[in-house]
């Protein structure tokens, strides 16, 4: 059978973005599997497992390249190094 | 000791394939389609982020967005507390209680694209009940021209639609209240207010809260309704965030911009369920 795949548009640099996500989930997978996640409370009030915390990391990321590109437009590098640090950050006090 | 059973989890492999299927495969598509430009025929250009950036600074996603946030706005503050005086003053014993019941019922049977026509035709001052008594009470009242009456038109329409089941589920919190508080409130001597203050409200924040989340997530995805009514007019004066979208992709076939639209529309709309779900469960946790 000849599955044509052409209509997903697929790019290396996509590609790369989910295989991307798709390893952090397995890593955070394996890794709760070994040692199952405590919540703990954080600077926001709320607790949170090392899955919430990869969440509010990707999707706070989102939004600091979306206000990068609003506020300075493409290249996004910079914002790339402030997507790692955030989530760094959220990893350590949220 | 083992205290769980890993085998549980292939009973949610149907769920999972089905989500890919529905869900995960479409948005891949979407964002591939975000980074490249198309003439059709299955040919990709690259684009890199260049539909992102336009638009995040284009007016026409601002005012549109700005639009949204209005009308979903408007609605909450309208349906909430009109749904909460209506679940107030429902009937709760004797024949009028399943008639209420029925009757706040029936708006929420009746399927998007048939309400939206309802009111068109509701509102039109030729033959519709609405323009033309307000036509004869000498009220200058056109919904295809003129954009307050534009708007008025698709909030009462929404406040008709979807206020019954804020009243359907605050009705809900208030009969599970016990009567021992209400008896409780009467010995104390409690007036009204402080019956509804100090017993009722807190007792229905529960159901209060997912009927506020279920009508901020939906307002915000509106579109059948206001589309048949208006179209977004007049100008792009009731324009919102789904109209523009399925314009941009369909009526323009601008494949590209369009899906980098869909993908920070579907951010906010995530990020949003995310704050009110989180607000919600902490709440949940305080309050046991």
């Amino acid at each position: 059978m000849d599955l044509d795949m052409s209509w997903m548009a697929w790019t290396w640099q996509t590609a790369f973005f989910f295989g991307a996500i798709a390893t952090a989930l397995v890593i955070m997978i394996v890794w709760t599997s070994l040692k199952p996640p405590v919540p703990t409370l954080g600077i926001l009030g709320i607790e949170t497992t090392p899955g919430d915390r990869l969440f509010i990391s990707l999707l706070g990321s989102a939004f600091i390249c979306l206000g990068a590109l609003f506020f300075f437009g493409p290249p996004l590098w910079w914002a790339l190094v402030a997507c790692v640090l955030y989530a760094l950050a959220v990893f350590r006090w949220v | 000791m083992k205290t769980w059973n890993n085998k549980a989890w292939f009973m949610v492999v149907p769920v999972v394939i089905l989500v890919a299927f529905s869900a995960v495969i479409p948005l891949m598509t979407v964002v591939n389609y975000s980074v490249q430009d198309t003439f059709g025929n299955n040919q990709f250009f690259w684009a890199g982020l260049e539909w992102f950036n336009e638009i995040v600074n284009s007016e026409r996603f601002h005012d549109a967005l700005g639009r949204q946030f209005l009308f979903t706005f408007l609605i909450l503050i309208i349906e909430i507390p009109l749904g909460v005086y209506i679940a107030l003053h429902m009937p709760t014993k004797g024949w009028g209680r399943p008639v209420a019941l029925v009757l706040m019922s029936l708006p929420l049977l009746i399927p998007w694209n048939v309400v939206g026509t309802i009111w068109q035709i509701f509102g039109r001052s030729d033959i519709g009940l609405l323009g033309y008594t307000l036509q004869l009470l000498g009220i200058e009242y056109n919904y295809t021209q003129n954009t307050f009456d534009a708007w008025a038109t698709i909030i009462v329409m929404d406040v008709w639609h979807w206020t019954s089941l804020v009243a359907l589920l605050a009705y809900a919190g208030l009969q599970s209240i016990p009567q021992a508080y209400y008896q409780a409130a009467r010995i104390d001597g409690a007036s009204r207010w402080a019956v509804f203050r100090y017993i009722q409200l807190p007792k229905m924040r529960s159901v209060l809260l997912i009927a506020f989340l279920l009508r901020f997530m939906d307002s915000f995805m509106i579109y059948t309704e206001p589309f048949v009514v208006t179209g977004g007019g007049p100008g792009n004066s009731t324009t919102l965030l789904s109209i523009d979208l399925v314009k941009m992709a369909i009526g323009q076939f601008d494949l590209g911009p369009a899906a980098a639209f869909s993908l920070v529309y579907f951010l906010i709309i995530l990020l949003l369920s995310w704050v009110f779900y989180t607000v919600m469960t902490n709440i949940d946790k305080q309050e046991r």
